[in-house]
């Protein structure tokens, strides 16, 4: 190579001209794809609704799932101070992981209430219902909290009575692949329908427990077996239950929707 | 140094020339990706455009690129197409793509993407550089391919998802060989993938690198 492509102007020159071309195109890509991406997050998350509600398979194309998810769901937005739903945002597009960065819409947690570690709450809340004939027939909670590298994004889904598990998954995670990345196993699962949430009393009684449920013990009906070699994704699945069915989640909402008889 | 002929440049890397066999670079996607044949295939694709357009742009530029930031050159554009891919593939194969997840960012690390650019685009004509990328791209798909056949078979009685081998399970006759959808199962195959393909063209052979001294006291482990 000769000499005059190695001065420092020109090597400036080329690194620049190279960066600019390149940014314009990521950019570019990016701008004009991302309605798109928009499009599939949300069709994604709404078949995961399907699929844990149990009234969606997997395998749906887009077009049933947008049209099941529009026929048989019913989204509300809930004030989880209250426990009452509100009709200030439109559910379809109120987002509340963005709330929850929102300074007025949402409110920094205390260490010591911040169990599922997401540092800030946001003040609603977007639940999702099936009902059938005008009566509740299940109900999906969205929760998330921190695992060992990632917050975990996921839908508890209750039966009318409010504490039966029907289905309970994650659709977003970031853990190591084979072990915590194991929340997606349709094997773990499965130990998940058929759960009781609540004791008597009405306290998140849900656990994650060390090695197999013992079926003749008294408490089996609120255990789960946790992930083999992910300690620290079980715990953080374990305290996300606590922290959404709790006082600071929906506890309020549930014990609304307790006390109307629902 | 003659220029190789277009038919040389895509055809070699297949068989003679194999990336993965051979010059045994991209293995570490070629374990993670080929558990069925839907990956497999994505990437393939994936890899080999970009390795096709990585080396024709690095290649039409390559008189302009002062050699002592010609590396970070290649990996901007590298990683400017990966993006693009990675983009495109999260628009209209949102599924595939939650699948691959970091492993189409990892093209951008994949050896053999850089080792095409850096040895081949460097010195060549836009053309055959691009001809070059798409061969390699090949001999690396045609390796995916082979062991997302194998894997997906016998590992779980389908070939893109749909049942070929009926399965104890479901009443059929196969017990599905789980090992084979697990990533170090892919580690043997390659092994012996390049074992047979070496004793095929003995020309791969690879003379020793060193010969082991002879033992010369029964005392050496003291």
């Amino acid at each position: 190579m000769s000499t005059k492509h190695e001065s420092t102007t020109r090597t400036l020159l080329v690194a620049l001209v190279v960066s600019l071309v390149s940014s314009v195109f990521v950019a570019g890509s990016a701008v004009v794809l991302k309605p798109i991406q928009l499009e599939n997050r949300l069709i994604d998350k709404q078949r995961n609704i399907l699929t844990i509600a149990g009234i969606g398979k997997p395998d749906l194309s887009s077009k049933e799932v947008k049209d099941l998810f529009a026929s048989s769901i019913k989204a509300r937005v809930v004030d989880l101070q209250t426990g009452e739903y509100t009709d200030a945002f439109d559910p379809l597009t109120f987002d509340p992981l963005k709330a929850s960065k929102d300074p007025k819409l949402s409110a920094a947690l205390p260490l010591a209430q911040d169990i599922a570690l997401i540092k800030r709450r946001e003040r609603y809340a977007t639940v999702y219902m099936v009902e059938h004939d005008g009566k509740l027939d299940s109900l999906v909670l969205p929760v998330r909290g921190y695992g060992l590298w990632s917050t975990l994004f996921g839908f508890m889904a209750v039966k009318s009575d409010l504490k039966t598990v029907i289905g309970f998954g994650f659709y977003q995670h970031a853990e190591t692949p084979g072990l915590g990345g194991e929340v997606d196993n349709p094997k773990w699962k499965s130990l998940w329908p058929g759960k009781v949430l609540f004791d008597a009393s009405g306290k998140p009684a849900i656990r994650i427990v060390k090695g197999n449920v013992d079926p003749s013990n008294p408490n089996a009906a609120y255990q789960v077996d946790a992930l083999a070699g992910a300690t620290l994704t079980s715990n953080g699945v374990d305290r996300l239950l606590q922290f959404w069915l709790g006082e600071q989640g929906f506890g309020p909402y549930l014990a609304k929707l307790r006390a109307q008889g629902a | 140094m003659s220029h190789p002929t277009m038919k040389e440049v895509l055809f070699n890397p297949v068989f003679a020339n194999n990336p993965i066999a051979l010059q045994i670079l991209g293995i570490c996607s070629a374990l993670a990706v080929t558990s069925n044949l839907n990956t497999a295939l994505v990437m393939s694709i994936a890899l080999t455009l970009v390795t096709a357009f990585s080396n024709l742009f690095i290649s039409m530029i390559r008189l302009h690129i002062p050699s002592s930031i010609r590396m970070i050159v290649q990996m901007v554009i590298i990683a400017s197409l990966v993006i693009l891919v990675d983009q495109v593939l999260r628009a209209y194969a949102f599924n595939i793509a939650k699948q691959l997840s970091v492993f189409v960012g990892l093209i951008i690390t994949n050896c053999i993407v850089m080792g095409r650019a850096e040895g081949f685009a460097m010195q060549n004509p836009p053309l055959l550089s691009f001809l070059d990328g798409i061969g390699n791209g090949l001999g690396y798909s045609a390796m995916l391919l082979l062991l997302g056949v194998i894997r997906e078979l016998f590992g779980a009685g389908k070939l893109f998802g749909i049942d070929i081998i009926p399965l104890t399970k479901d009443g059929g006759w196969y017990e599905p060989n789980g090992l084979l959808l697990l990533p170090p199962s892919a580690f043997f195959l390659i092994g012996l993938i390049i074992w047979a393909l070496r004793q095929w063209r003995r020309n791969q052979m690879e003379p020793a690198v060193f010969t082991l001294a002879p033992q010369v006291s029964d005392k050496e482990g003291i």
